[in-house]
């Protein structure tokens, strides 16, 4: 037996709720420089089942939030991002992406128009990075600040809407990618109608100091189980999502990625970011790569690494997620590959140890999207 | 007369005469989770101590399984191809993976009593 994990080394950090977590049984792991729970004890099969027909609720406190104030900051942020960020109407909130010179992926995130700011949810790995990044693009008119003093959580499922509602009948009517402040059990909290799991929810942020108590307070809720990394990563998987660091990064352009509808029409033409050009080009030329799911045939996973060839053994991409799915009962994978072979139907093959795994091409995402769209 | 031995991959090596049953230790599952498929190694194929004989795959990883012995492989556990939870549900039964034939028994010297591998998970 490889790969048994062993304890976590000393200078993770925690988020809010790690007491949560201790306390619930959780297994904790290093992901991102926290300590984070991938598991609880029902497991992850349970966990992502649990998530598709109720709710889960999950700490993603983790994930860097900030907010960029003053003048002009709608057009700062534009010279980072293909989004156009001046046309979010506020409570509106649009997924993006940093870009680099060659049209490359430095990370995804979430933008929302908060009134008189915009708040800006990161990925986790990719903090440390982005900020300084964003306080480059920044003049002395604007200024940035992480938003240290609040917890991040999320709550997904179907009936995520009716146990938040309860707390404040309002959420019930918002659209999927809005954003509002609400009064949440006593707490003044910005609940936004978003998420990574493919089902209707909401991402919370919650002052630090009552994070705990209302975790705890979801939690009590029948339809409420706590949800780890894992089943995290599961869902997303089946939503046909991509993770950041596994299916982006700086050598995957937008239209590779299949993310085109990131980049705002105004902005395909105007440009005036990283990579505009190398993107624009793509568009009339197409990509040479296109994200695809694939379906393995037999029980084996198929991981991120393993190449995917033809039946002569040609190379024709790469998988970069991949593993079980629960709500499927059996294997998923992601892999970009060469557009013209990238044809939903065909069969390919996958190499695990050596060994060629038979493998349809099939459109993503493998599990239909639930958002409530108004 | 049998005996069961572990090895430091986290094995359980039950030897009853000259032929050991191998499967993964009740820690290793649960450290593992969920396991949903298992590859076992070939029926005749002859493998060497440390040797990859096999991967057991739960939600989240692949983990490689190392023959605990030199010899043949002469039985594999054929049904946890359809029911790879067995190995959750009974690791240390209807969840073993392979027999083999040892070819010397000097290195059954290399693994550990019960009371071993319990300090020596308690330790790890």
């Amino acid at each position: 037996m490889s790969d048994l994990q062993s304890g976590a080394p000393q200078a993770l950090k925690r988020t809010p709720l790690y007491d949560l977590h201790v306390e619930l049984g959780a297994k904790l792991v290093p992901f991102a420089g926290y300590e984070m729970p991938v598991q609880y004890p029902s497991g992850i099969t349970t966990e992502h089942l649990h998530t598709r027909k109720a709710a889960g609720l999950f700490d993603v406190s983790h994930m860097g939030q900030v907010r960029i104030d003053g003048e002009g900051r709608e057009a700062a942020l534009e010279t980072l991002v293909p989004t156009d960020v001046a046309a979010i109407p506020e409570g509106g909130v649009k997924y993006s992406l940093f870009t680099n010179d060659q049209g490359g992926i430095l990370d995804d995130l979430m933008i929302s128009n908060a009134g008189d700011n915009l708040y800006l949810v990161v990925n986790a790995a990719c903090k440390d990075q982005d900020i300084p990044l964003l306080r480059s693009a920044l003049s002395p008119q604007q200024s940035l600040s992480e938003i240290d003093d609040h917890a991040l959580i999320a709550l997904q499922g179907p009936k995520a809407v009716g146990v938040l509602s309860r707390f404040a009948p309002s959420l019930a009517r918002m659209p999927f990618m809005t954003t509002t402040m609400v009064d949440l059990a006593g707490l003044w909290c910005r609940a936004s109608r978003s998420g990574y799991t493919g089902e209707d929810g909401f991402e919370i942020s919650v002052p630090v100091d009552g994070a705990l108590e209302f975790a705890r307070t979801l939690l009590a809720d029948e339809d409420v189980e706590p949800i780890g990394l894992g089943a995290r990563d599961t869902l997303r998987l089946e939503a046909g999502l991509p993770l950041y660091g596994n299916d982006l990064d700086g050598t995957t352009t937008p239209n590779e990625a299949g993310l085109l509808w990131a980049v705002s029409k105004s902005r395909r033409e105007t440009g005036g970011y990283p990579g505009a050009d190398v993107i624009r080009a793509q568009i009339t030329e197409g990509a040479p790569r296109k994200r695809v799911g694939l379906k393995p045939e037999g029980r084996a996973p198929v991981r991120g690494g393993a190449e995917v060839i033809d039946g002569e053994g040609r190379k024709l991409g790469l998988v970069t997620s991949g593993g079980y799915s629960p709500s499927l009962g059996g294997p998923v994978a992601m892999a970009y590959m060469e557009r013209t072979e990238a044809l939903a139907g065909d069969q390919v093959f996958a190499l695990v140890r050596g060994k060629p795994l038979p493998c349809t091409i099939v459109k993503l995402p493998f599990v239909q999207q639930n958002y409530y769209r108004g | 007369m049998s005996e069961l031995k572990f090895s430091e991959e986290h094995e359980w090596i039950l030897i009853e005469g000259d032929v050991a049953t191998v499967g993964i230790t009740d820690h290793a599952q649960e450290q593992l989770g969920e396991i949903v498929y298992v590859e076992t190694p070939e029926v005749g194929s002859e493998v060497n101590k440390n040797d990859d004989t096999g991967v057991v795959e739960s939600v989240k990883a692949a983990s490689e399984v190392f023959a605990p012995l030199t010899g043949e492989i002469i039985e594999v556990n054929e049904a946890l191809a359809d029911n790879p939870q067995k190995v959750n549900d009974d690791p240390m039964g209807d969840g073993w993976f392979f027999k083999m034939k040892i070819a010397d028994t000097g290195e059954l010297e290399g693994l550990m009593d019960e009371a071993a591998y319990k300090s020596f998970v308690a330790g790890s």
